[in-house]
C-alpha cells in the first residue's frame, strides 16, 4: 500500500441501456480510462461531442508507472484544463547528469529558451495525472465515464463498431459510429481482432522502485535526474534516479534478462540495492521506505495502421516504446490531440471520413520517430554485442574530455513533439521562411499581452478550432474576407499579433482577437514580417503560412487541412 | 593551435537538424548496424579497416597525430578508473 497516496474508488452506476433494450447507437466510445483514453474523451467532449468512456476497473493506475510529462504534453493538458494542476503538483526539473561508474561524463540542462509557459519536463506519478483527468471529465456533461464496464467483444461493421460491454448487472451493446481504442499495451481489443503489432523485443529486465526518502538529496528547486552507466553500486549496465512529487523518488536498475522477476521484486532484494545507491551518492544516513516496486520488460513496436475502419487505436494500444526518453504517455496524449478535432469535424459532416486517414499517417510518422529515438537509446544503454559494448565504452571514456562524444552519450532522448513534415494536410510553403515553424510543426509558445493588457501566453489564444495568426493589422481590403472566414462552416478565427509596445485600438472588429507580442518572440520564432500569416490547426500545428495573406489561399489551405483537397 | 576538431561535427552539409543529437545518433546507429552479425574478431578487423579508411580520408598528419594522442590519453585515465573499481 502506498503511504503517500490513497486510491480513489469511483462508483459504478447501472448503465441505462440495461433497462432500455440492452442496446444504443452512440457517436463515440472510448475504451480505457488511462491517461490517453481520458485525454481523448475530454478533448472530444470539449468539442461538444457526447462520448462514452468505458473502463473495466474503478480507480486510477496502480503504481506510478509513467513519470515524465514533456512540454508539448503540458500544453495539451492546458487545453484540456488540467495543465496547471499537473505543473503545481509535479516536480519541474531541468538538470540531468550522466555518470560512467562514478565519474560524471555529461550533463544537460532542459531549460528551454526563455519565453515558454511550460517547462521542458515535469515529473508526476501517473495516478495523480489520471485523478486530475477523471475530475476534469466530471465537469463535462457530455462525457459519460463508466467504471467497471468491461468490453468483452468488438464487432467492426461498415458504418459503426458494435461494442459488447459486461457489468455486474449484465451485458449491453453500444453501437458506436467511431471507437477510440485506448486499452493499453496488451490491448485486448487489438488482440481479439487479430491485428498485427510488429517490432523489436528487448531481452532485458529492469527493476523500478518508488521510494520515499527521509531527506533531500538535492535542493527541491534544483532537483536532478541522475543516470549511471555501469554504476559502481549495482552490477548492471545502468541505473536511474528521478524525483516525483511528495518526496517519492523513482529508481530504476537494469537487471538483465536472466533475473527472476518475482524474486527481484521482494523487499529483501530491493532494499540493499537502494541502500547501496544512496551510500554511493554520499547519503549513508538517509533513510527510506518502499512505496512500490515492479520488474518490467519492454518492446519497441507499432501497429502497421492505427485506423481500422471505424476503430482508431491510440497510445500504447497502437505503439510501444522503451521508457528511455519518456515517449510513451507523452506520445499517447499527442495521439489524442491529433485525433479529437478530426473526429469532431467528421461527426459534424464538415470533413470527409478520409480525414481520419491523416491521423494514421501523421501519428505513424510520429511513432516511428519515437521508436527510432527510444530504440537508439536502448541500444546505447544495453549493448547487444561485444563490438557495441566496446564502442559504447569508448564513447563514455571520451565524453568527459571531448565535446563531440558528449553528444553521442545517449541515456534517453527526451520526448519532443514530432514535426508532421510530410503530412498531406500541410500546404507546402510558397514563400521563404527561416526558423522551425514549418508546415506540420506544433506552434512554439511565446509571452503575449491580451487586449486588456493582461500577461499571458500565445498558445492559450489558439487551439480548439482553426486560427489565422496574422502579424500586424490586416489590410482593410481583407477585412470582409476574414470576417467571412470566421463565419464559415469550419470557422477560422483571426488572431492579430501586434509588435511589442503596440496599443490595442479601442474598437477591435468582432472577427478578430488581438494580442501583443510582448518580447517579439512570436514574430522571431515564426520568422514573421508585417502581414505574415500562419494558419493553425485545432491541435496548434501549422497548416500553412504566407508572407502576405489572401483569403482564397486560406480557404484552399483550410480545405486541405480538413482532408477536402 | 589544435588541428583536430573535437566539437560535435556530424551532419550532412546544408541540412538543418531540429535537435543537436540527431546527426550523431544517425552516425552511431550506422556504425553499430555495420557490426551486426559479425564475430568479435571480424568486428575488430572492421574497426581497424574503418580507422584506415577514415584516416586516409582525413590525410592531414597533424590531425591524425592529435587524434591518436587524444585517444591514448583517455585510455590512461580509463585504466586508472578500472584499478579503483575492481568490481566492474
Amino acid at each position: 500500500m502506498l503511504q503517500t497516496y490513497t486510491w480513489p474508488r469511483y462508483a459504478y452506476r447501472r448503465p441505462a441501456e440495461l433497462d432500455h433494450g440492452g442496446e444504443r447507437r452512440v457517436p463515440l466510445v472510448v475504451v480505457g480510462a488511462g491517461p490517453v483514453g481520458l485525454a481523448a474523451a475530454i478533448d472530444l467532449a470539449q468539442h461538444g461531442q457526447p462520448v462514452v468512456l468505458l473502463d473495466d476497473d474503478d480507480t486510477v493506475s496502480v503504481g506510478s508507472r509513467g513519470v515524465c510529462y514533456a512540454k508539448r504534453t503540458l500544453e495539451i493538458l492546458d487545453r484540456l484544463g488540467v495543465g496547471e494542476r499537473v505543473v503545481a503538483k509535479g516536480v519541474t526539473w531541468n538538470v540531468g547528469r550522466t555518470f560512467h561508474r562514478e565519474r560524471e561524463v555529461f550533463s544537460f540542462n532542459l531549460l528551454p529558451e526563455a519565453g515558454h509557459h511550460r517547462p521542458g519536463m515535469v515529473n508526476l506519478q501517473q495516478y495523480h495525472l489520471e485523478q486530475y483527468l477523471v475530475e476534469r471529465a466530471a465537469d463535462l456533461p457530455g462525457l459519460d465515464l463508466r467504471w467497471r464496464n468491461r468490453v468483452v467483444q468488438v464487432t467492426p461493421q461498415a458504418d459503426h463498431a458494435a461494442v459488447e460491454v459486461e457489468t455486474a448487472d449484465g451485458r449491453y451493446t453500444l453501437r458506436a459510429d467511431w471507437l477510440v481504442v485506448a486499452d493499453g499495451a496488451r490491448s485486448p481489443i487489438r488482440r481479439a481482432l487479430g491485428l498485427d503489432i510488429e517490432g523489436k523485443v528487448f531481452q532485458d529486465r529492469f527493476l523500478i522502485a518508488d521510494v520515499v526518502l527521509d531527506g533531500e538529496p538535492f535542493a527541491a528547486d534544483a532537483t536532478e535526474r541522475r543516470f549511471w552507466f555501469a554504476p559502481t553500486f549495482h552490477r548492471g549496465e545502468s541505473a536511474l534516479l528521478h524525483r516525483q512529487s511528495d518526496q517519492v523518488w523513482r529508481m530504476d536498475f537494469q537487471l538483465g534478462w536472466d533475473a527472476d522477476p518475482e524474486a527481484e521484486k521482494q523487499p529483501e532484494r530491493v532494499l540493499p540495492r537502494i541502500r547501496a545507491a544512496l551510500d554511493s551518492m554520499g547519503f549513508p544516513d538517509m533513510g527510506f521506505r518502499l512505496e512500490w516496486t515492479s520488474v518490467y520488460t519492454f518492446q519497441c513496436r507499432r501497429m502497421a495502421r492505427f485506423r481500422h475502419g471505424r476503430l482508431l487505436f491510440v497510445g500504447d494500444a497502437a505503439h510501444q516504446v522503451s521508457p528511455f526518453g519518456a515517449r510513451g504517455a507523452n506520445s499517447g496524449i499527442q495521439d489524442t490531440d491529433n485525433l479529437a478535432w478530426k473526429l469532431d469535424l467528421v461527426l459534424r459532416g464538415r470533413a470527409p471520413d478520409t480525414l481520419l486517414d491523416s491521423y494514421d499517417r501523421e501519428r505513424c510518422a510520429a511513432a516511428d520517430e519515437n521508436l527510432q529515438c527510444s530504440t537508439r537509446a536502448t541500444d546505447f544503454m544495453t549493448p547487444k554485442s561485444r563490438a557495441a559494448q566496446v564502442m559504447r565504452d569508448a564513447v563514455l571514456s571520451l565524453a568527459a574530455e571531448q565535446p563531440f562524444a558528449r553528444v553521442l552519450v545517449n541515456s534517453g532522448r527526451l520526448s519532443v513533439p514530432a514535426t508532421l513534415r510530410d503530412s498531406p494536410l500541410n500546404t507546402p510553403d510558397g514563400d521563404d521562411f527561416g526558423g522551425w515553424m514549418l508546415p506540420g510543426a506544433p506552434l512554439d509558445d511565446a509571452p503575449v499581452l491580451a487586449a486588456d493588457g493582461r500577461a499571458g501566453w500565445l498558445l492559450a489564444h489558439t487551439g480548439g478550432g482553426f486560427v489565422l495568426l496574422h502579424f500586424g493589422w490586416p489590410a482593410p481590403a481583407q477585412h470582409d474576407a476574414l470576417a467571412a472566414l470566421a463565419q464559415a462552416e469550419v470557422p477560422v478565427r483571426t488572431l492579430v499579433v501586434l509588435p511589442p509596445g503596440s496599443r490595442v485600438p479601442a474598437a477591435v472588429p468582432p472577427w478578430a482577437g488581438v494580442v501583443i507580442d510582448r518580447d517579439d518572440l512570436a514574430a522571431t520564432r515564426c520568422d514573421a514580417s508585417p502581414r505574415t500569416a500562419y494558419l493553425l490547426r485545432p491541435d496548434q500545428h501549422v497548416a500553412a503560412r504566407w508572407r502576405e495573406v489572401d483569403a482564397a489561399a486560406v480557404r484552399r489551405a483550410l480545405a486541405r487541412a480538413c482532408g477536402r483537397a | 593551435m589544435q588541428h583536430l576538431n573535437t566539437d560535435p561535427n556530424f551532419g550532412i552539409p546544408g541540412e538543418r537538424y531540429r535537435h543537436v543529437y540527431l546527426p550523431g545518433d544517425d552516425f552511431y546507429e550506422m556504425l553499430i548496424a555495420g557490426h551486426r552479425g559479425l564475430a568479435d574478431a571480424q568486428s575488430e578487423l572492421l574497426n581497424a579497416r574503418l580507422i584506415l579508411l577514415l584516416a586516409n580520408h582525413i590525410g592531414d598528419l597533424r590531425v591524425l597525430k592529435e587524434a591518436i594522442a587524444a585517444a591514448r590519453a583517455g585510455l590512461a585515465a580509463d585504466n586508472a578508473d578500472h584499478d579503483e573499481t575492481p568490481t566492474r
